[in-house]
C-alpha cells in the first residue's frame, strides 16, 4: 500500500493526513479538491492525523482503522470499510476537544449577507437535511452543518466548512437536490447509513469569511406535521444550546460569557415541519421576520 | 544513552522554556513541532506563561493553542479553588489537618508554580488515625470510590499510602486521599508526622493546610522516581525547577531540604532530581547540597548511577517509534519503581495478578468510540 500523505487546509486549519487507505484518499480528492496545500509549503499544523489498518492480526482478520492525533488513539478502532467517515468524526472530535479558545457547538451554521441562522443539532431532528436544502436549495452559504464556533474574541461564527454527513432516510432526500454531490454510502455503522454530501463550492471559496448570528433555530422534523414555527424566549434557546455544547463547562466564564453576547443579539424560533419545502418556508418566514 | 534525533525535540523544548527569546526566529513549521512537543510532555501551558512573561508571541496559529491551553489552565484553577471550599465544607468538622499535596498545594499556596498547567487529581494528606473519618465525611459528601475489584481495594488499603481513588458523584473530580507520600511497603520511610508538623494554615480555610516549601520540593522529586510511568516525568521536574526558583533565596532553604530529605529517609532520590535538574532544566543547586545528599543516600540502590536511564526515559516522546533504548530504560524504571515501592514476593505477586487483570480487560471490546 502507499501511503497517502499530505498536508490540507480545511479553514480555519491546517492539517497534515497520512494513510495508507485507498478509500481515505478518495475522500480527501473527491470532498476536499482543493484543500492540499503544496508539497514544501512549510505551515503550521494545527492537527497532526493518521488512520491506520489495525494492530497484527487485526490488519487482515475483521480489518480495522485507527485514527491517531499527533500520534495518539483517543478512541477505539472501527471497522476498516470505515476509514474515511472516520476522518470526518476525527476531525469533529479534533475542533470540540483541542482547547482553542472557541467555544464548540453541536449544530449547523448557514449564513446569508453576513447573517448566520444557527441550528442546535438534537439527535434525529433532521438538522442535516435541513442545513442541505438551505445550502443546495436557497444559496446559503454553508459554515458548517454540525460544529458551531463561536469566537469570543469578535463574537463572530468561525465558518469550517466540511461535506454534509448525512445519515438513513436523509440520503435519499438530498440526492435530489439539484447540485448535491454524494459521495459513497457506509452501512452498518454506528449512527446507521451515512454518506456525505460536498459542500457548494463558493462555501469553500468564502470560508474566511465569518459571520454573526442572528437567528437561533431549533428545528424538529415529523413525519405529516403542519409546519409551526414559534418563537421562543432568549432564556429558553440559551439552556438548550448549553446542552449542546462541547466545551462550554472546559471553558468557563469566557464561553459563557460569549455565549450571552451572542443571545444578545439573535432571535430565536422552534420549528417543526413535515416536508423540505415546509422547512424552507419557515425558515424564510423567521428571517422576514 | 540516548538517541539524539528522537530527543532533539524535547531538547529544543527544554531550551526554548529556559530563555523564551529563541523562539523569535521561528518559522510556523518549527512552531508547529515545539507546540506538539510541548503539549505531549504536558507542558504547552508552561511554555506558554514563559512566553508571556517574556512578552513574546507565536506565530498567529500556534498562539491559538497556547492561549486556548492557557486558558483552560486559568479554568482549571478555578475549579481546584472550588474543591479547596468543599473540600473545608466536607471535612472542617473533624478539627484534623488536611494537607493538600502537588498541584492543589500549587495552585491554592504557590500559585507561580502552576501557572498555566493542567492538573488530574486532587490529592490531600491527612492523619493515619483520621482516614476512616475522613473517608466517611468524603461519602457523605458526594464522593465515591472508583474502584470496586476487592483486588484494587486491598492494594491500596493494605500496601498502598492512600484511599483508593475517589470521585465526586456530581462534579465529577478525582481526589486521592493520602495518609503518607509514599506506600507502606516502600523501601523509603517519610515521616508524615513530621510533614504535617512542618506544615502552614491556608488563610481562609482553616481546615486546610500547605506543605513547607522543602517537603513540597522532596514529595515532587520523590514522586518522580516511586511513579513507574514517567508519562508526566518532564513536567513534574519543571514543577520542581519552578520551586527551586521560587524558594532558593530563602535564607538555609538548601540546609533545610537537606534534613528534611535525610529525615524522610530520601535523600537518594532527591539528590537524583536535583541532578536531572542541573542537567535538564539548568537549574542552580549548591554542590555542597548534592554532596551532602548524595553522601547520606543509603548505597544500595546506586542511586546516582540512574541518572542517565531517567535522562533517556524523560527526554524521549511518549508518542511514535519508541527507540529500543528509551523503551530498554522505560521498562527498567517500571520495573524499579515497583522494586522501590514493595518488597520482591509482593512485586512479583502484584505485577502477575495486574497482567492478568490487563489480560482479561482486553478481551472484552467495551469500545469508547468517536463522536458523530
Amino acid at each position: 500500500m502507499t501511503v497517502f500523505e499530505a498536508t490540507l487546509h480545511l479553514p480555519p486549519f491546517n492539517v497534515r493526513l497520512r494513510s495508507p487507505f485507498a478509500a481515505v484518499r478518495q475522500h480527501i480528492e473527491t470532498f476536499y479538491p482543493q484543500a492540499q496545500r503544496a508539497a514544501g509549503d512549510a505551515c503550521f499544523v494545527d492537527f497532526d492525523i493518521q488512520i491506520l489498518p489495525g494492530r497484527g492480526l487485526r490488519r487482515v482478520w475483521r480489518p480495522q482503522a485507527r485514527f491517531l492525533l499527533d500520534g495518539v488513539e483517543p478512541f477505539f478502532p472501527l471497522p476498516a470499510a470505515q476509514a474515511a467517515p472516520m476522518f470526518e468524526w476525527g476531525m469533529n472530535w479534533c475542533v470540540a476537544q483541542r482547547p482553542l479558545g472557541w467555544l464548540v457547538m453541536h449544530g449547523a451554521v448557514l449564513a446569508r449577507d453576513g447573517a448566520a441562522i444557527v441550528m442546535p443539532g438534537f439527535p434525529g431532528a433532521g438538522k442535516s437535511t435541513l442545513c442541505a436544502s438551505l445550502a443546495f436549495l436557497e444559496g446559503w452559504r454553508l459554515l458548517s452543518d454540525e460544529l458551531t464556533v463561536l469566537d469570543p474574541a469578535d463574537g463572530m461564527l468561525v465558518p469550517h466548512p466540511r461535506p454534509i454527513s448525512l445519515k438513513n432516510a436523509s440520503i435519499d432526500v438530498v440526492s435530489a437536490f439539484p447540485g448535491a454531490r454524494l459521495g459513497p454510502i457506509y452501512r452498518d455503522t454506528r449512527k446507521g447509513t451515512v454518506t456525505h454530501a460536498a459542500s457548494p463550492l463558493e462555501s469553500q471559496s468564502r470560508a474566511g469569511e465569518r459571520a454573526r448570528a442572528a437567528w437561533v433555530v431549533f428545528p424538529r422534523f415529523e413525519a405529516g406535521a403542519s409546519l409551526q414555527v414559534e418563537p421562543l424566549s432568549r432564556v429558553e434557546a440559551f439552556a438548550l444550546i448549553s446542552e449542546q455544547s462541547f466545551n462550554g463547562e472546559r471553558m468557563g466564564a469566557p464561553g459563557f460569557e460569549a455565549l450571552c453576547a451572542m443571545f444578545d443579539g439573535v432571535t430565536c424560533y422552534e420549528l417543526v415541519y413535515g416536508s423540505t419545502q415546509d422547512g424552507i418556508t419557515g425558515v424564510r418566514r423567521i428571517c422576514a421576520s | 544513552m540516548t538517541d539524539p534525533r528522537r530527543t532533539q525535540a524535547r531538547r529544543e523544548l527544554l531550551l526554548a522554556l529556559r530563555d523564551p527569546a529563541r523562539t523569535r526566529a521561528l518559522e510556523p513549521q518549527a512552531w508547529s513541532a515545539l507546540v506538539s512537543t510541548a503539549r505531549d510532555a504536558n507542558l504547552l501551558g508552561a511554555l506558554t506563561s514563559r512566553l508571556r512573561e517574556a512578552g513574546l508571541r507565536a506565530c498567529p496559529q500556534a498562539q491559538l493553542h497556547l492561549d486556548g491551553m492557557y486558558a483552560m489552565g486559568q479554568r482549571q484553577h478555578l475549579s481546584i479553588q472550588w474543591e479547596a471550599h468543599q473540600l473545608q465544607a466536607a471535612l472542617g468538622v473533624l478539627e484534623v489537618p488536611v494537607l493538600l499535596l502537588k498541584g492543589s498545594a500549587y495552585v491554592m499556596g504557590f500559585p507561580e508554580i502552576g501557572a498555566g498547567r493542567l492538573f488530574g487529581d486532587i490529592d490531600i494528606l491527612v492523619p493515619k488515625a483520621a482516614l476512616a473519618d475522613v473517608e466517611s465525611r468524603l461519602m457523605l459528601n458526594g464522593w465515591v470510590s472508583d474502584k470496586t475489584d476487592p483486588y484494587d481495594q486491598r492494594y491500596y488499603r493494605e500496601w498502598m499510602h492512600e484511599l483508593p481513588p475517589m470521585s465526586h458523584l456530581r462534579r465529577g473530580t478525582v481526589l486521592d486521599v493520602h495518609h503518607n507520600i509514599l506506600p507502606l511497603t516502600a523501601r523509603n520511610a517519610p515521616d508524615a508526622q513530621a510533614i504535617l508538623a512542618r506544615s502552614r494554615p491556608l488563610p481562609g480555610l482553616p481546615a486546610l493546610r500547605l506543605p513547607c516549601p522543602e517537603d513540597l520540593l522532596v514529595h515532587c522529586l520523590t514522586h518522580l522516581m516511586h511513579d513507574g510511568e514517567l508519562h508526566n516525568g518532564l513536567r513534574d521536574l519543571h514543577d520542581a525547577h519552578r520551586m527551586v526558583g521560587l524558594f532558593a533565596a530563602a535564607e538555609g532553604f538548601w540546609t533545610r531540604l537537606e534534613s528534611v530529605a535525610a529525615g524522610n529517609d530520601l535523600a537518594g532520590p532527591v539528590s537524583l532530581g536535583l541532578k536531572l535538574l542541573e542537567r535538564l532544566f539548568g537549574t542552580e543547586v549548591p554542590a555542597a547540597t548534592l554532596a551532602t545528599l548524595s553522601a547520606s543516600a543509603s548505597p544500595d540502590w546506586a542511586w546516582q548511577r540512574w541518572s542517565p536511564v531517567y535522562e533517556a526515559a524523560l527526554l524521549e516522546p511518549s508518542t511514535g517509534v519508541t527507540s529500543w533504548r528509551a523503551a530498554w530504560a522505560r521498562q527498567r524504571l517500571y520495573v524499579r519503581s515497583h522494586a522501590l515501592r514493595m518488597p520482591r514476593g509482593l512485586l512479583i505477586r502484584h505485577l502477575l495478578r495486574k497482567a492478568w487483570m490487563r489480560r482479561r480487560a482486553s478481551g472484552t471490546d467495551n469500545a469508547a468510540a468517536p463522536p458523530n
